[in-house]
């Protein structure tokens, strides 16, 4: 069933780009459609199959890399996280397939779009069913390949292609990390096989890895080198500077791969490593408080940006730091289970934007919209779904993750865990804020377009709103639904995921104080009144504001100026370095070496004698005196002759 | 084995080609077309005959296979002495693969003395395979000197507007280089009283001869590779070349360097080796770091990749002086798969500069859409060279850095910020050549690859995937020899350990701190 999984979306990722000219826009429409819609079937089975009773296991299909003693095979690992996963990416990415339909109507490369679709859920399928870390990196490059490929789909647009390379070297800067991460741990246990690392994880507690001349707590230095890696993929505060700028990419792009599926996959790694991670408390501090610093700047900019896909972005940069400090709590579960939910609600969210855009005729500036919502209707009902999804209100899927996230933060009862309660709260409110920003400045006030465009504002054609049902059915009713399997007294994760029991912060996040569990709510029912004061009942509001506190405002705009830092931190100095290098191997390599030799030999040629002239008797120079030379040195040093 | 002569017969076939090109006599255009075919058949043949040696092959022996003995100069105790292992196995194969390749890369873009180019390549065909397959030390120098004379030709009669300056430089490197290493064999020959490679391999010399000797081959082995910093012929030489004359220089020549670390630093000199390990991990890093910075700035399509080149040696060199299996391992692999990747990338240059006369980059831009098959092609290999798991590429990288981790976890770290740089110039190089607006009508207009070349580029995708998914097709072919090579290793530098004076080992390792500055 695994094989169904994971092979019909590689399989339509070749017919369509191969044979895309022969299939025709429809036939590859066709193909790849097919193709993850067969996935996400045999996935849902699997699901019940797998999650809902029984165990798990591994398929081996064959020998990839063997050298000495270091073996890896092509494998499918399948337990109730990767089935977990499995059924998330190939929801999400039929659904976004199916949509792609109707939104790339108006593309010429509509068989390229849908094969690179394709070719993500292979690669994305590949990582989460990795049985070691080869394959998973194979997966994680993969979906990096991927994910360029789709930003930078419009490659005639300068700016798509700048945010494609910044997202693959920005994610390759993660990738050092996780590479560094695989050595270690097959320095440390002689295997990458997930099996073997996790059985002897606990042995392993005490030893040491030395690194960098140093010695360090062995598990430790793993799991931050490995983390590295999921800050990149996830992005992370540090790491995350490739996201906004992915946003590029067409929008249903921004929904599979930049929302829903590929940066969950640092979560991913950190929970399928959770046998690891209990026995390296240093690391999950760090991924707790990195995790809550992202949630909270990453919704500070998110209060200031006008691009509505920006918003987004940068809301969901502040989800995943949700996720991260979840994890650094060890409330793996929860973790996965607000993936899960966030999967529906914000690919839902990036898609109902790109049925906005799409009415808009391609204008995804918030200020040149407004006074729509009853033009596009469904489009606007569907926004709010996901938007009371988002900010958690009761009863929608992200109340029911988001709320045992910050629960199980505050019941760590440890500094780093209140830290990262707080910084949620504070990022719920401006979430909520935020949402609501966007839902007021897109579809109420005055219309702020030209007259052309909101002439031309039409609902999207039911191919792009058949999908949207899909997943506001999941924005509504995934957290109930699956509250128990996920994060219940019985969850289903047996040995999938490990907590050690004095780390439960699960259990213990069912027996917080009342408050704790109503803030959530509160603060983000404050969020909204203050969007509704900002947006709609005061206009002016917002200027005022802004002018008061210049400065935050500028930094907050400006993203903390993680860009600029960066490109004269790094890429400028690296394009400086490069040119010095070049001269010094004009200037002095070659000035001291051929040339020089070269100028030399011909001087003294010209002194010696006119009778010969040509490079060859300069070579024959050269190599007299080197052989000359060398003779006499080994002579000399070893006093012996031949 | 057998009593057939396979690997004289692959080393001169090409050679009878040349006697019968010579032989062609009539009118210009014929005798350049009959002398196409002629020397596309030899190289074909010989492919033929490599295919059937790589099946031929027994991959559970190390020992040298298909071997051949006679005495050649007697008085000297010079012999012929042909032989491969599961790592010249993989060269042989790889020189004889490209040569084709090279001829029919050729067919339009030599207008000159056709004839004349054809022979060079099948001359240098004969020394390349020759190199690999000589087990005698002379004949191994004999060779591998050889090789620079119909390169030199190559470069400097059909190639572009420098070609002098650079074939020059090629040559004053290489043959510096050699001179040293024709030393150090007349020295091993002085001592060991032979030349046959197996048996200096069973006799390693002295500790303090060993350093000597391994620094004068290292001199020459650095320049062919290249190592940082004699690797500034590599960039002229790359650009002014013909297409197919880069092809085999970064194809097949390179690997020359590696393999005779394989053959002679490794094992003839295991203790030097271990000693000089660190000097080589610097070099490499230095090799890796720099020079992706330098690819980073560059202008021209060709110096681009040369400097590409260089970086992606360094892993080799990291890897095989790592002395572990991932690590030797991932340097053969690495090399092979680099033979492979950026002769392509040379070929995919190759095919623009045919149509439009320049390697300027910005002279392109936009290119997909009007060479859509080219774009694809040129973007798996590109992918390749940046090292993505799935293509041959990545197996090679990430070999050498596993091997690196293990002996010195800075070093490792440091060379994998190359996976970085690399993936920085590659992309970069790609999106100016083939994404973004259509600038240069000239550009705009070229058409896509035409038959041969897609008949050119195709194996070669399907060979970086398909090492990219399943190595160990080659792997289980090199591993035993591999094996045995470093069980001779350890086995010397052990009981070298144990027996050699402390004394004179400060006092040699003084004297060494001058050469080796890095570490």
């Amino acid at each position: 069933m695994e094989l169904l999984v994971v092979f019909p979306p590689l399989i339509a990722f070749l017919l369509a780009f191969l044979f895309g000219k022969s299939l025709g826009d429809k036939g590859a429409q066709l193909v790849t459609c097919s193709g993850v819609i067969i996935a996400a079937i045999s996935s849902i089975v699997l699901f019940f199959d797998v999650a809902m009773g029984g165990h798990g296991y591994t398929t081996l299909l064959a020998p990839w890399v063997t050298s000495g003693d270091f073996s890896v095979n092509w494998a499918l690992k399948v337990d109730q996280l990767s089935v977990v996963m499995m059924c998330v990416i190939t929801i999400v990415s039929s659904c976004v397939h199916v949509y792609s339909v109707g939104y790339m109507s108006h593309d010429d490369a509509k068989a390229r779009f849908m094969s690179y679709l394709s070719l993500f859920t292979f690669a994305m399928l590949m990582l989460v069913t990795a049985d070691n870390l080869l394959q998973l990196f194979f997966g994680w490059e993969g979906v990096g390949l991927a994910s360029y490929l789709l930003i930078g789909f419009w490659n005639q647009k300068h700016s798509a292609n700048a945010a494609a390379i910044k997202a693959f070297v920005v994610n390759r800067v993660g990738d050092f990390g996780l590479a560094l991460g695989l050595f270690a741990t097959f320095a440390l246990f002689g295997s990458i096989e997930f099996t073997t690392i996790f059985e002897e994880a606990p042995e392993m507690a005490d030893s040491v890895l030395s690194f960098f001349g140093h010695e360090f707590h062995a598990l430790t230095l793993i799991g931050l080198l490995l983390f590295i890696g999921a800050m990149g993929k996830s992005a992370q505060l540090g790491l995350h500077t490739w996201l906004p700028d992915a946003m590029e990419g067409p929008t249903p792009v921004s929904a599979l791969i930049h929302a829903a599926t590929m940066v969950t996959a640092g979560v991913f790694l950190v929970a399928r490593f959770s046998p690891l991670y209990e026995y390296a408390p240093t690391a999950l501090i760090v991924v707790t408080v990195v995790g809550a610093c992202t949630a909270f700047v990453a919704a500070t900019i998110g209060l200031t940006q006008f691009d509505i896909k920006r918003v987004i972005a940068y809301s969901t940069m502040s989800q995943l730091g949700y996720m991260f400090f979840a994890l650094g709590v060890s409330a793996y579960g929860a973790a996965m289970f607000h993936l899960m939910t966030h999967a529906f609600f914000k690919a839902l969210l990036f898609l109902g934007a790109g049925s906005v855009i799409h009415a808009m005729s391609d204008e995804q500036d918030m200020r040149k919209m407004g006074g729509i919502y009853n033009k596009i209707p469904i489009t606007y009902a569907l926004m709010w779904i996901g938007s009371l999804a988002l900010a958690g209100m009761p009863f929608f899927a992200g109340y029911y993750s988001k709320d045992i996230i910050l629960e199980a933060a505050f019941a760590d009862h440890s500094w780093w865990g209140e830290f990262a309660f707080w910084m949620g709260i504070a990022a719920a409110l401006m979430t909520a804020f935020y949402s609501w920003r966007l839902l007021f400045m897109t579809f109420h006030g005055k219309p702020r377009a030209s007259k052309k465009v909101m002439s031309h504002i039409h609902e999207s054609p039911p191919v792009m709103l058949g999908p949207l049902f899909v997943l506001a059915t999941g924005a509504v009713l995934a957290g109930f639904v699956f509250y128990e399997a996920f994060v219940g007294h019985h969850a289903m994760w047996h040995e999938a995921i490990k907590v050690l029991e004095a780390n439960d912060t699960i259990t213990a996040a069912h027996h917080v104080p009342f408050w704790v569990k109503k803030l959530p709510i509160g603060i983000g029912l404050i969020g909204i009144a203050l969007a509704y004061l900002f947006y709609i009942s005061k206009p002016k509001l917002p200027e005022a504001t802004v002018k008061r506190v210049k400065p935050l405002h500028t930094l907050l705009f400006n993203k903390w100026f993680f860009d600029e830092l960066y490109d004269a931190a790094f890429v400028k100095s690296s394009f400086k370095l490069g040119k010095l290098f070049w001269c010094t191997d004009k200037q002095v390599v070659d000035r001291f070496g051929p040339d020089g030799a070269a100028g030399t030999s011909n001087k003294i040629a010209a002194l010696l004698s006119r009778f010969q002239s040509g490079y060859v008797f300069q070579y024959a120079l050269v190599m007299m005196i080197a052989v000359i030379g060398l003779i006499s040195w080994f002579v000399f040093k070893t006093g012996q002759g031949f | 084995m057998f009593d057939f002569p396979l690997l004289s017969i692959m080393t001169f076939l090409p050679l009878a080609g040349v006697l019968i090109i010579l032989l062609i006599r009539g009118d210009e255009k014929v005798v350049a077309q009959n002398a196409k075919y002629m020397a596309l058949y030899t190289s074909l043949f010989t492919l033929a005959f490599a295919v059937f040696m790589y099946l031929k092959f027994d991959p559970s022996s190390a020992d040298f296979q298909f071997t051949e003995q006679s005495n050649w100069l007697a008085p000297l105790g010079l012999k012929y002495h042909l032989g491969v292992d599961g790592i010249s196995m993989l060269f042989v194969l790889l020189s004889a693969a490209l040569t084709p390749v090279c001829i029919l890369a050729s067919w339009e873009s030599i207008k000159k003395r056709v004839k004349e180019y054809m022979m060079a390549f099948l001359v240098l065909e004969c020394f390349m395979i020759g190199t690999f397959c000589a087990l005698d030390s002379i004949l191994f120098y004999v060779f591998f000197e050889g090789v620079l004379i119909p390169m030199f030709l190559i470069i400097g009669v059909w190639g572009g507007e420098r070609r002098v300056y650079s074939a020059y430089k090629f040559f004053l490197y290489t043959l510096l280089g050699s001179v040293l290493m024709l030393l150090a064999l007349l020295t091993l020959y002085v001592q060991v009283g032979t030349t046959d490679i197996p048996t200096l391999i069973e006799n390693p010399v002295a500790r303090d001869l060993q350093l000597w000797l391994w620094l004068a081959v290292f001199a020459s082995f650095a320049v062919k590779m290249p190592m940082w910093p004699v690797h500034t012929w590599l960039p002229d030489a790359h650009v002014e070349a013909p297409t197919a004359g880069s092809v085999i220089l970064a194809g097949v020549l390179l690997k020359m360097g590696g393999y005779g670390f394989l053959r002679f630093s490794l094992p003839m000199f295991p203790e030097a080796s271990e000693f000089f390990a660190p000097l080589v991990f610097g070099l490499s890093i230095v090799a890796i770091i720099y020079t992706s910075l330098v690819a980073l700035v560059q202008e021209d399509m060709k110096k681009l990749i040369a400097y590409s080149s260089v970086a992606h040696m360094g892993f080799v060199t990291l890897g095989i002086f790592t002395a572990t299996r991932y690590g030797v391992e991932g340097g053969i692999f690495q090399m092979l798969s680099h033979g492979l990747i950026s002769g392509a990338l040379f070929l995919c240059v190759g095919v623009v500069y045919d149509r439009l006369h320049t390697r300027e980059i910005a002279r392109y831009g936009g290119i997909v859409k009007n060479m859509p098959k080219y774009a694809t092609v040129f973007m798996i290999f590109t992918l390749g060279s940046v090292g993505l798991p799935g293509t041959s590429g990545f197996v090679g990288e990430f070999l050498s850095l596993l091997g690196a981790f293990q002996v010195n976890t800075v070093v490792a770290a440091f060379a994998a910020t190359g996976v970085i740089l690399g993936a920085a110039y590659m992309l970069l190089l790609y999106r100016r050549v083939v994404f973004g607006p259509q600038e240069n009508k000239d550009a705009a207009k070229m058409p896509d690859l035409n038959k041969r070349e897609i008949a050119l580029l195709a194996p070669i995708v399907v060979l970086v995937l398909w090492l990219g998914v399943s190595p160990n097709i080659v792997m289980e072919k090199v591993s035993p020899s591999v094996e045995k090579l470093l069980t001779h290793y350890e086995e010397q530098v052990g009981s070298a350990a144990q027996s050699n004076d402390l004394d004179e080992l400060h006092e040699m390792g003084e004297a060494e701190m001058l050469e080796g500055g890095e570490e």
